[in-house]
C-alpha cells in the first residue's frame, strides 16, 4: 500500500485536494440551487451528489493511514505554497499523528452525518449540503494548518456555515441558539487574531512578518514569549469557548439541541475537538511556561474537573434527551482538558482517544436521537417508555452506544478515560480522584435515561404506534460502522495509540524542556 | 519626472485629471440644462457623466503610471493622491450607476444631479491633492456644497429636506471651526503650506505654542465633523437616512475617503512633530467613535440608520490607521478605504434596489425572508455585511482590511496594542447588528402580506456583481490590493522622520 501511494505521489497532493474537493462540490451544489426540478427530485439529487462527494473525500483520505509516517519528527504530507508573500503568509499544511486522527475522524464521519439527515432536511437542500461541504473544508483546514493566519482563517470559516445551518434548518429556538453560538465563538477568537498578528510581528525578518508555526515555535523555544500569560490567554479563551470549558459552555446545549441532526453530529464529534486540538497544537506548546505556570495550570485543571462533574450532574436532571447528551459532552471534554493539562505522555494520548471516541459515541447518539425524533417528534425522555418492544433494533444500537458513552470496558469510552486517569494520577492525584467519580455519574444519567426510553412499561399509545417503524436499512447501515469503531477501539486501541505516541511524546518534551521565560526579552508583555 | 509647480504650465499638467473632470462637468452641466427634465434626459446625462468619470480614471491611471512627482508646492503629485482619487472616482461611478435607476423609481428627474456628483468628486480630488490649507479648504467647500444639494434632491420628501438642512447647518458650523483652526495655525506658523508649517514648527520650537495647539484642535474638530467621528457624528444618521440612497452611499464612501485622505495628509505632513501632543486626543476620539457607534448601531431598526452608525464605526477604525503614524498605517488606510468602499457601496445598492418608493424608510424587518424570494440579493447583502464585520473568506477582503489595521496598530511606535484590542472587541459588538440583518434575511420566514421585492436593474446588477466578485476575490488573494496600497501609503512618509522629542532650536 505504502509503495503504491508513493508511486502516485500521494503525499504531495492529498491535503490540498482534501481541502479543495468539498469547495468544488459546494460550488456544484450552489449552482443547482436554481434548478427547476420538482422538490422531491431536487432533494434526492442534491443529497446524492453531496453524499458521493463525501464518500470520495473519505476514500481519498484513507490513504493517509499508510502514507503518514507518524514516528517522523517532520510534518507529513506537507505542502507549502506562497499565499501573501508581502505579509509573510503562506499556505502551509501538514500533519502529525494527532492531526491525522482528527482528519480521518472528520472525513469518515461526514458521510454518516449526511446519511443521518437523509430525510429530515427537505427545504433548500442544495444550500444545506453546499454549506456542509464548506464546513468540511474549514474543519479539515483547522487540523492541517501550519501557518497561523491560515489557521485563523479556517477557524473562522466554519462559523458562518454552522450559523446558517443551525439558524435555517434548526429547531424552535434556532435564532437564539445560532446567534449565541456565533457570538460566543467570535468573541473568543478575535483576541486570538491580535495575538496571531503580534506573534507574526515578533517573528519578523527584514520587515516581513512570519506566521509559520515552525518559526514561531522556534522563537518560543528561546524563551522570548513562552511565559506570556497575555498571549496564552488570547489563544486559550478562543479554544476554551470551543471545547467548551466550564464557564464558557452555555452556548453548547442550545446549539446542539437546536441544530439539525447532521449539525449536532458535526458540532459534537468534530468542532469541539478543534478546541482541544488548539490547546495541543498552539496554546500549550507555544507558551509552555504560561500554560504550566502553577497558577494557570491550577485554574485550567480546576475548570476541567468542575466541567466533568458539573456536566454530569446537569445531564442527570435533563428532561430532553438531546440536551442530556449535550451536557454529557461538557463532561467528556473535561476529561480531555484534564489529560492535556496533566501533561504526561499517557494523559495526552488518553485525551486524544477520548476526543475520538467521544466523536464516535456522541455522534452515534445524536444520530439515534435524530432517528427517533423523526418518528415520534419529541425528544423528552418521559414521552417514551418500552420502545424496546416495538423497535428492538433501535434499542439494541442505543444500548451499545450508551454503554460506550459511559465508558464500559470493552468499548472505546473506557480506553480513553482510563488512560487519562492513569496518566494524570501520578502528577495530579486530587483532581484525578474527583474526575473519576464522574464515571459513576455517567452511568447514572445514561443508564437511567436509557431505561426510561427503551425499558419501562409500554403504555403510551404514541409509542405503541411505533410498531413496524423500526430502523430501515439506511439507518442500520450508517450505525454499523460506528458500532464497529466503538468495539474496535475498545478492544484493540493499539494502532491509534501507536500512531499518536510520537506526537504526544514530542509535545510533552517540548513543554517540559521549555526554557525559563525571561520577561526582559518579551516585547511589552 | 518632477513637476515644478511654480511654472503654470507644469502646474496645469499636474492637475490633468482634475481639469478633465471639472471641464467635462461644466460642459455636461450645460447639456443637462439644454432639454426639459425627463427620465430619458436624466439617463443620458448620467451615462455621459459615467463616461467622463471613466476618462478621468484613465487620466489618473496614466498619471500614476508615469511615477511623476512634484517639488514642494500647493498640491501633491504622489501615489497617495492617485490611490485616493481612484477610490473617489470608483465611488462616483457607482453612485451615478445606482442613481440612474433609483431616480426612475423615485421620480427624481433632475439631470443636474449627476453633474453635482461630478462636482463633489472634483472637490474630493482637490482634497486628495491639497498640500496647502487654503487649497484643502477650497476642496472641502466644493465637495460639501454639492453634497448639501444632493442630500435634499428629493424635494417631495420631508425627510430629505430635513437631512439637507441639517447637513448644511452643521456642515457650515464645522467649516467655521476649520477655518478658525487654519487661521490660528497660520497665526502661529506664518504658513499655510503643509511642509512649511512642519518646517517652522521645528525651526521656531513651536511645540508648546498655545495658538498652534488651539489651531490644530479646531482643525481636528472640523475634520472630525466631516468624517463623522464621535462626538461630532450627530448629523450622520439623520442625513444618511434622509438623503436618496445612492447619495448616502456616496457620502458614506467617497466623502469619508476624501476627508480622511486630507486628515491623514495634514497630520502626517504638518504635525508629524507634534505626534505626542495629538496622539492622546485622537486616541480617545477613536475609542469613543468605535464604542459609541457600535453600541448605538445595535438599537437601530432602520437599515440606513444602522449603516450610518456602521459608517461612524468605520471612521473610528480608520482613526486607528492615522494614529499608527507609520508607512504601514497609511498603507492600511488606503487598503481599508478601498475595501470599505466596496462593501458600503454594495450594501447601499441592495437597499436602493429594494426601496419601494414613497417616503417610507427601509426597515430591517422588511427584509424578513428575503433569501426565499431574492436569494442572490440576500447572499450579496450577506457578503457586504460580513465584509464590514471583517470576517474572513465570506467577508472577503474585509478581513484583510481589518487585519492590516490591527497589524499597523500592533507594529506602531506608539504602543497601540491596547487600541487594537479595543478595535477587535468593539467589532464583536458590530457582529450583533450585522448578523441581525443576516438572520432576518435568511432565517425568518417571509411575511404573508409582504410585497414582492423589486429586482435589480442592469446597472445595479453590474455594481452588485463587481463589488461581490472583488470582495471575494481579493479576500482569497489580496496581494494586488496590498501592493497597490503599500505604494499608495508610502509617499506621506517619504521625507519624514519621526521626531518624538522637542527640538532644542532657540525660540525666535
Amino acid at each position: 500500500m505504502t509503495a503504491f501511494l508513493e508511486s502516485i505521489g500521494y503525499n504531495g497532493w492529498i491535503l490540498p485536494v482534501l481541502l479543495a474537493l468539498p469547495l468544488l462540490g459546494s460550488v456544484a451544489l450552489f449552482a443547482r440551487a436554481g434548478s427547476t426540478a420538482s422538490a422531491d427530485e431536487k432533494m434526492a439529487a442534491d443529497r446524492r451528489l453531496a453524499f458521493w462527494i463525501f464518500i470520495a473525500e473519505a476514500a481519498l483520505s484513507l490513504g493517509l493511514w499508510w502514507s503518514v509516517d507518524t514516528a517522523s519528527p517532520d510534518w507529513q504530507a506537507a505542502v507549502k505554497l506562497p499565499w501573501i508573500p508581502a505579509w509573510g503568509v503562506t499556505f502551509h499544511v501538514g500533519l502529525d499523528g494527532i492531526a491525522l486522527m482528527l482528519v480521518l475522524l472528520t472525513t469518515l464521519l461526514m458521510p454518516l452525518a449526511v446519511l443521518g439527515g437523509w430525510t429530515s432536511v427537505r427545504e433548500k437542500t442544495a444550500s444545506y449540503y453546499g454549506l456542509l461541504l464548506i464546513l468540511t473544508t474549514g474543519m479539515l483546514g483547522v487540523f492541517m494548518a501550519l501557518d497561523l493566519v491560515l489557521f485563523y482563517v479556517m477557524w473562522e470559516v466554519m462559523l458562518v456555515p454552522m450559523y446558517l445551518i443551525i439558524g435555517i434548518w434548526g429547531g424552535q429556538r434556532r435564532l437564539y441558539a445560532s446567534l449565541k453560538f456565533f457570538l460566543y465563538t467570535m468573541i473568543g477568537s478575535l483576541l486570538m487574531l491580535v495575538a496571531v498578528i503580534w506573534l507574526g510581528l515578533a517573528t519578523q525578518k527584514g520587515g516581513v512578518p512570519n506566521f509559520s508555526y515552525d518559526a514561531i515555535l522556534e522563537l518560543s523555544r528561546t524563551g522570548a514569549f513562552s511565559g506570556s500569560i497575555w498571549l496564552f490567554s488570547a489563544f486559550a479563551i478562543a479554544f476554551a469557548v470551543k471545547v467548551p470549558m466550564f464557564p464558557f459552555h452555555t452556548w453548547l446545549p442550545d446549539a446542539h439541541v437546536e441544530a439539525p441532526t447532521a449539525g449536532s453530529v458535526i458540532l459534537a464529534a468534530i468542532m469541539l475537538k478543534m478546541g482541544t486540538f488548539g490547546f495541543v497544537r498552539f496554546a500549550v506548546p507555544l507558551f509552555p511556561m504560561a500554560a504550566m505556570d502553577p497558577r494557570v495550570r491550577t485554574v485550567m485543571l480546576v475548570l476541567a474537573v468542575v466541567g466533568i462533574v458539573y456536566g454530569a450532574l446537569v445531564a442527570l436532571v435533563q428532561p430532553d434527551f438531546k440536551k442530556l447528551v449535550a451536557y454529557s459532552s461538557v463532561s467528556h471534554l473535561g476529561f480531555v482538558m484534564l489529560g492535556i493539562f496533566a501533561m504526561t505522555v499517557e494523559s495526552v494520548q488518553g485525551a486524544l482517544v477520548v476526543s475520538i471516541s467521544h466523536g464516535v459515541s456522541t455522534g452515534a447518539l445524536f444520530l439515534l436521537i435524530g432517528m427517533i425524533y423523526e418518528r415520534r417528534h419529541t425528544r423528552l425522555v418521559d414521552d417514551f417508555g418500552g420502545i424496546a418492544k416495538v423497535m428492538p433494533i433501535f434499542s439494541a444500537f442505543l444500548t451499545i452506544v450508551a454503554l460506550s458513552s459511559i465508558g464500559v470496558p470493552g468499548t472505546n469510552g473506557f480506553v480513553g478515560e482510563f488512560l487519562v486517569l492513569i496518566g494524570s494520577f501520578p502528577t495530579q492525584p486530587v483532581y484525578t480522584v474527583i474526575a473519576a467519580t464522574s464515571v459513576i455519574f455517567a452511568a447514572a444519567y445514561m443508564l437511567w435515561a436509557v431505561q426510561r426510553i427503551i425499558y419501562n412499561p409500554l403504555v403510551k399509545p404514541e409509542n405503541l404506534a411505533l410498531k413496524g417503524m423500526d430502523l430501515n436499512w439506511r439507518e442500520i447501515g450508517l450505525l454499523v460502522p460506528l458500532v464497529i469503531a466503538i468495539l474496535w477501539i475498545g478492544v484493540y486501541p493499539k494502532p491509534i495509540l501507536q500512531k499518536t505516541e510520537a506526537a504526544a511524546e514530542r509535545l510533552v518534551r517540548t513543554v517540559w524542556s521549555a526554557p525559563v521565560s525571561d520577561p526582559s526579552q518579551a516585547r511589552g508583555y | 519626472m518632477i513637476y515644478d509647480l511654480s511654472i503654470p504650465s507644469q502646474l496645469m499638467a499636474a492637475l490633468l485629471p482634475d481639469l478633465v473632470l471639472m471641464g467635462g462637468a461644466i460642459v455636461l452641466m450645460l447639456f443637462a440644462a439644454w432639454r426639459p427634465e425627463s427620465d430619458e434626459h436624466q439617463r443620458a446625462v448620467g451615462i455621459g457623466a459615467m463616461g467622463l468619470i471613466v476618462a478621468t480614471i484613465a487620466a489618473v491611471i496614466y498619471m500614476s503610471s508615469t511615477g511623476a512627482e512634484s517639488n514642494a508646492g500647493v498640491i501633491a503629485v504622489d501615489q497617495f493622491r492617485w490611490s485616493v482619487d481612484l477610490v473617489i472616482l470608483l465611488a462616483a461611478l457607482g453612485t451615478i450607476a445606482l442613481s440612474i435607476e433609483h431616480n426612475v423609481r423615485e421620480g427624481i428627474v433632475h439631470a443636474e444631479m449627476h453633474v453635482l456628483v461630478l462636482f463633489a468628486a472634483a472637490g474630493m480630488m482637490v482634497l486628495a491633492a491639497g498640500r496647502d490649507l487654503m487649497v484643502i479648504f477650497l476642496g472641502i467647500e466644493i465637495m460639501s456644497v454639492a453634497v448639501y444639494v444632493l442630500a435634499g434632491l428629493n424635494r417631495r420628501s420631508p425627510r430629505a429636506a430635513e437631512a439637507s438642512l441639517k447637513y448644511f447647518l452643521l456642515g457650515a458650523f464645522a467649516t467655521g471651526f476649520m477655518l478658525y483652526g487654519i487661521a490660528l495655525v497660520y497665526g502661529a506658523t506664518g504658513a499655510t503650506q503643509l511642509d512649511q508649517i512642519s518646517a517652522r514648527i521645528s525651526a521656531y520650537a513651536l511645540l508648546g505654542n498655545p495658538m498652534l495647539l488651539i489651531g490644530t484642535g479646531l482643525l481636528t474638530i472640523g475634520l472630525a465633523f466631516k468624517v463623522a467621528a464621535v462626538p461630532f457624528h450627530m448629523w450622520a444618521p439623520d442625513v444618511y437616512d434622509g438623503a436618496p440612497t445612492p447619495i448616502t452611499a456616496f457620502m458614506a464612501a467617497a466623502v469619508k475617503a476624501a476627508a480622511f485622505a486630507t486628515f491623514a495628509r495634514i497630520w502626517y505632513e504638518s504635525f508629524q512633530m507634534t505626534v505626542l501632543t495629538w496622539a492622546s486626543p485622537l486616541w480617545w476620539l477613536a475609542v469613543a467613535t468605535m464604542v459609541v457607534g457600535n453600541v448605538v448601531a445595535l438599537a437601530q431598526q432602520n437599515m440606513k440608520r444602522m449603516l450610518a452608525y456602521s459608517s461612524i464605526v468605520h471612521s473610528g477604525y480608520l482613526l486607528v490607521a492615522i494614529l499608527a503614524n507609520s508607512p504601514l498605517g497609511s498603507s492600511a488606510f488606503v487598503f481599508y478605504v478601498f475595501a470599505y468602499t466596496l462593501a458600503t457601496f454594495g450594501a447601499f445598492a441592495v437597499i436602493s434596489t429594494l426601496q419601494s418608493g414613497g417616503d417610507r424608510p427601509p426597515m430591517i424587518a422588511d427584509y424578513a425572508g428575503l433569501w426565499h424570494v431574492r436569494p442572490w440579493l440576500a447572499t450579496a447583502m450577506g457578503v457586504y455585511l460580513l465584509a464590514l464585520l471583517g470576517f474572513p473568506v465570506f467577508g472577503g477582503v474585509g478581513f484583510f482590511a481589518k487585519w492590516y489595521l490591527v497589524r499597523a496598530a500592533v507594529d506602531a511606535q506608539l504602543n497601540l496594542t491596547p487600541l487594537a484590542v479595543i478595535l477587535v472587541v468593539t467589532s464583536v459588538i458590530s457582529a450583533g447588528y450585522y448578523l441581525q440583518v443576516v438572520r432576518v434575511m435568511f432565517m425568518q420566514p417571509r411575511a404573508e402580506d409582504a410585497p414582492t421585492p423589486n429586482t435589480a436593474g442592469p446597472m445595479t446588477k453590474f455594481v452588485l456583481a463587481t463589488t461581490v466578485i472583488l470582495i471575494l476575490a481579493l479576500g482569497v488573494y489580496p496581494t494586488p490590493l496590498a501592493t497597490w496600497a503599500e505604494k499608495g501609503g508610502m509617499p506621506l512618509f517619504k521625507q519624514q522622520k519621526l521626531v518624538t522629542q522637542v527640538p532644542t532650536t532657540e525660540a525666535r
